[in-house]
């Protein structure tokens, strides 16, 4: 187990290694000046003189070839300074810990609301295979899956915020704010899995220990709640960490729309304004947290398959 | 033909060849120059002159979409057979010759894969600057991946096979057999992956538009007219429903052709997807 | 009267391809405390037939006929009514106990949770009980066992944790199916013994469900032997096995090993098939033109009932029918 960590750990560093020099990269032979870029944003366009711009050239560090400036980079970001924001001069370390625990509970939030659809609806979609039920919940599984974020979202709000005014539209902090972003970016999540769990239940109830069960006696809720969904999670919590890499993707545009303050809005608007430093960190932070994430997931994985526990300890 | 006997692909398949003629004979098709600007007309709803209705210049929206069809299609179609080939290529190369260079590239899969793609994708374009190019590639940049490892994994296992032995004690070169008898193997999964890659290529691309990044005004496309949209969805909620409507059927139409074709050609292909 | 008395019980499939009649118009009768041997070769729908009367079969099964059980018609019962009857009156002894058991699942809690259900016992009662059951079918260290999963067993133990799952609901009845399949010769005797041990022990009525004669000579009091769906043969183990009547189960008994291993040429039609006359017939040596065409009845000759237009009321004319002559004549 902890060689297999320490292996996950070593891609981690790989892939920061591959994503940062990539942007790095990227930023330099991209058109536009970064030094006049952020001479904009901090003096505005109408008083900017050539000074400014080369003085902001020269303190950001920004007239040394790349890998100087990126290897200056990497030096301070293993020290965990990730550098001043090239825009509000504020260190970016400090405003990435802040949106990080928006992104993640969204995600999170996002998760539970796909798992309190998709369960059910897997479920009862395998029981009641070929019923009206089924067809209405696999229906409603293609559509989910072909459904843009971006226009889910907007039409959740013309309906629950601009029609019906429940819920809020923007705004962080409360439970209510929540919904909308939560049901946006889980329903997504929730038609993969809705459509998983159904295929790994009839997998599942085709078993002979299932016949084994029923000849126990024992009710068909019991049977299916407990015998059967137990084997059948097991291929669903795999699909559910990997979908968790896609629910970070739908974070960026689902922040953006709803005003989130997490990691997906900052680094749009950092995209926006061009603040390299900015960028850098998120797509550092994008990596660890992906990679982080699918490692507990397989950690999970162990302690619910206990074919797998075995296989470790022989 | 079996493929007529599931309704959905059938769905799938003609929504397809409808969006595909809309592309073709878009000029033809619309009401009005879809950049025209007709100010007096601003923001009216669905009406017989407008059937979609008009944005806030007053330029048609039914017109718009049509033409958005047209730039779809392409990034669609363009991203998919760009990462198709990339993905095609490097999974031969990697399962026929195994080894240091089946290590490499299944390493750099492996890279890719541990990142979330449509992030890199919105990095990349964004750094890039907007641009339907830099979204082309962008996307394609972040898709070959699967196609790679579908690819060497079918090959490993035809790369076995007699006949391939057979042809190579007859002086085909390595070429050759990638080529002749490893590729036609590989066709039946890469073309579904495609089929659905063509839905997610669209779907992504129009998420990148959304947020500013794809075709700048005044050319139509689905995602940012949506963006655009979103400022009147309080007085004008159509400017945003009908694009969005567009991008959900396309996307819903690829997603039913995959679906078919992988019950058609590959039913295994289902189960190892998921696994 | 019977324990268990199945009446005209026809179960048919609804396939793609059409009806499979895996049960065809079957009449069977268990007494209490006996044990009776289903044999037939595989795909002949004797396992069909077991799970039939458990009503363990997939929707797309169609069960009609009668099985009365206690003078209760398990056909008519509800779905909740057939839960109580299941472990608790009839148990079930699964085929192939790798795959039996659930493998997510601590072996105690498999065990237990019949006990649990059916006699409202409380969890530290019922585990007292599922280990004295498992001790007394030679599983050692059965506490440590009880904490493990599935894969964590050898396969006899698997063996006697399913046996032992069996019963747990002390039911009259139980239903043995293909026990011994795929096991090689030791593990068979072990588990023809783990059968024996059970029957003794809840003095209950076996259904033992077989391809393997040699199982059921060492099991069975009565024999029916299933062809294509149909009961071709039923009588006294001992008449059944030593005096065959049924040009079909006449071959079985000579395809045994120590009878020489004579095959029986050709395939059983599909169970798709309506076949008029004798299913039988394509595989017969003693077949002719009424055999095609004329529905075959069911006879009683010294208290065996064969379904065979040509045997005749003293039984035994036709014994040599296999054998080296007839082999000769395939070839």
């Amino acid at each position: 187990m902890l060689t297999y960590i320490s292996r996950r750990l070593m891609m981690l560093a790989i892939v920061v290694l591959g994503v940062t020099i990539m942007t790095f990269v990227l930023m330099n032979v991209a058109p536009g000046d970064p030094a006049e870029m952020v001479a904009m944003a901090r003096y505005g366009l109408e008083n900017l003189t050539v000074e400014q711009v080369e003085n902001i050239r020269i303190s950001e560090g920004l007239d040394a070839p790349v890998w100087i400036q990126y290897m200056h980079w990497l030096a301070h970001a293993l020290k965990g300074d990730l550098g001043r924001s090239l825009v509000t001069g504020d260190p970016v370390m400090q405003e990435i810990m802040v949106r990080a625990p928006a992104t993640l509970i969204l995600a999170l939030a996002s998760l539970v609301v796909s798992l309190l659809i998709a369960i059910p609806a897997g479920i009862i979609s395998a029981a009641r295979q070929n019923t009206m039920l089924d067809y209405l919940a696999r229906t409603g599984a293609l559509l989910g899956a072909s459904m843009p974020n971006f226009w889910l979202a907007l039409l959740l709000i013309l309906l629950f915020s601009v029609t019906l005014g429940w819920l809020p539209v923007f705004g962080y902090g409360e439970f209510r704010h929540i919904i909308l972003p939560a049901v946006t970016l889980g329903t997504g999540l929730a038609a993969i899995t809705t459509r998983l769990t159904r295929s790994s239940m009839l997998e599942v109830l085709e078993q002979n220990y299932i016949i084994t069960a029923r000849a126990k006696g024992l009710q068909e809720g019991n049977i299916i709640f407990h015998h059967a969904f137990k084997n059948a999670f097991i291929p669903v919590i795999t699909i559910i960490g990997l979908q968790l890499g896609h629910l970070l993707e739908g974070t960026v545009i689902v922040e953006s729309i709803f005003a989130w303050p997490g990691l997906g809005k900052l680094l749009v608007d950092s995209i926006y304004a061009r603040d390299y430093a900015v960028i850098q960190a998120c797509v550092l932070l994008f990596a660890v947290l992906f990679v982080v994430i699918n490692l507990l997931v397989d950690i999970l994985y162990v302690y619910i398959d206990p074919r797998i526990r075995y296989e470790k300890k022989g | 033909m079996n493929i007529f006997k599931n309704k959905l692909t059938l769905t799938g398949m003609i929504i397809i060849l409808v969006l595909v003629g809309t592309a073709i004979f878009a000029p033809m098709l619309v009401p009005h120059n879809p950049n025209e600007q007709c100010l007096n007309q601003a923001l009216k709803g669905p009406c017989l002159e407008y059937p979609c209705g008009t944005d806030e210049f007053g330029r048609c929206i039914f017109s718009r979409i049509i033409f958005g069809a047209r730039i779809s299609l392409e990034i669609g179609i363009a991203v998919t057979a760009v990462s198709a080939a990339v993905g095609i290529a490097l999974g031969l190369a990697a399962g026929f010759y195994g080894g240091a260079v089946d290590e490499i590239i299944m390493r750099i899969v492996d890279i890719f894969l541990a990142f979330p793609g449509l992030i890199l994708a919105l990095v990349v374009a964004g750094l890039l600057g907007p641009g339907i190019l830099n979204v082309m590639v962008a996307l394609a940049l972040v898709g070959w991946m699967g196609y790679a490892r579908v690819v060497r994994g079918t090959v490993l296992a035809e790369k076995e096979r007699e006949f391939i032995e057979t042809a190579r004690s007859l002086g085909a070169n390595d070429l050759y057999i990638m080529f002749r008898h490893l590729l036609p193997n590989v066709i039946a999964p890469v073309i579904i992956m495609a089929s659905v890659g063509i839905g997610y290529a669209i779907l992504a691309s129009a998420g990148l538009s959304f947020l500013g990044l794809g075709a700048q005004p005044p050319t139509a496309v689905w995602g940012s007219m949506l963006s655009d949209g979103k400022s009147y969805l309080q007085t004008a909620p159509h400017l945003t429903i009908f694009p969005g409507l567009a991008i959900l059927i396309t996307v819903l139409a690829f997603n039913f052709l995959g679906d078919g074709l992988r019950d058609l050609l590959d039913p295994r292909l289902k189960r190892q997807s998921v696994e | 009267m019977a324990l268990l008395s199945i009446r005209n019980l026809t179960t048919v499939f609804n396939c793609q391809e059409g009806m499979v009649k895996a049960c065809n118009n079957v009449s069977l009768d268990i007494n209490q405390g006996q044990t009776l041997g289903l044999i037939g070769e595989t795909g002949c729908g004797k396992s069909v037939l077991g799970l039939s009367i458990l009503k363990l079969l997939p929707v797309n099964a169609v069960s009609s006929g009668q099985i009365i059980y206690n003078n209760q018609d398990l056909l008519a019962l509800s779905v909740k009514e057939m839960c109580q009857v299941r472990g608790s009156e009839i148990g079930f002894l699964p085929q192939s106990p790798a795959t039996a058991l659930n493998p997510v699942l601590r072996i105690g809690e498999q065990l237990t949770e019949g006990l649990q259900l059916h006699q409202g016992m409380v969890k530290e009662k019922a585990r007292v009980i599922a280990m004295d059951m498992l001790k007394s079918l030679g599983l050692k260290d059965c506490d440590k066992r009880a904490a493990d999963y599935p894969h964590q067993l050898s396969g006899g133990m698997k063996q006697r944790v399913v046996a032992a799952m069996s019963i747990t609901g002390q039911p009259s009845l139980l239903i043995a199916d293909e026990p011994t399949k795929g096991l090689d010769a030791v593990n068979r005797a072990q588990v023809i013994d783990l059968l024996r041990q059970l029957t003794i022990k809840t003095k209950a009525s076996l259904l033992l469900i077989t391809h393997d004669l040699k199982v059921a000579v060492a099991l069975c009091d009565e024999i029916a032997v299933m062809y294509s769906g149909e009961i071709v043969e039923k009588g006294s183990a001992d008449q059944v096995l030593n005096n065959p009547l049924h040009p079909y189960t006449q071959g079985l008994v000579a395809s045994l090993p120590e009878r020489g291993l004579f095959p029986i040429p050709g395939y059983s039609p599909s169970l798709l098939d309506d076949i008029p006359g004798c299913r039988f017939y394509s595989r017969c040596p003693i077949r002719n033109e009424n055999c095609k065409h004329q529905p075959v009845i069911n006879r009683e000759v010294n208290g065996v009932h064969v379904r065979c237009l040509y045997v005749d009321q003293s039984g035994g004319t036709q014994q040599r029918i296999y054998g080296r002559g007839f082999q000769s004549e395939a070839v």
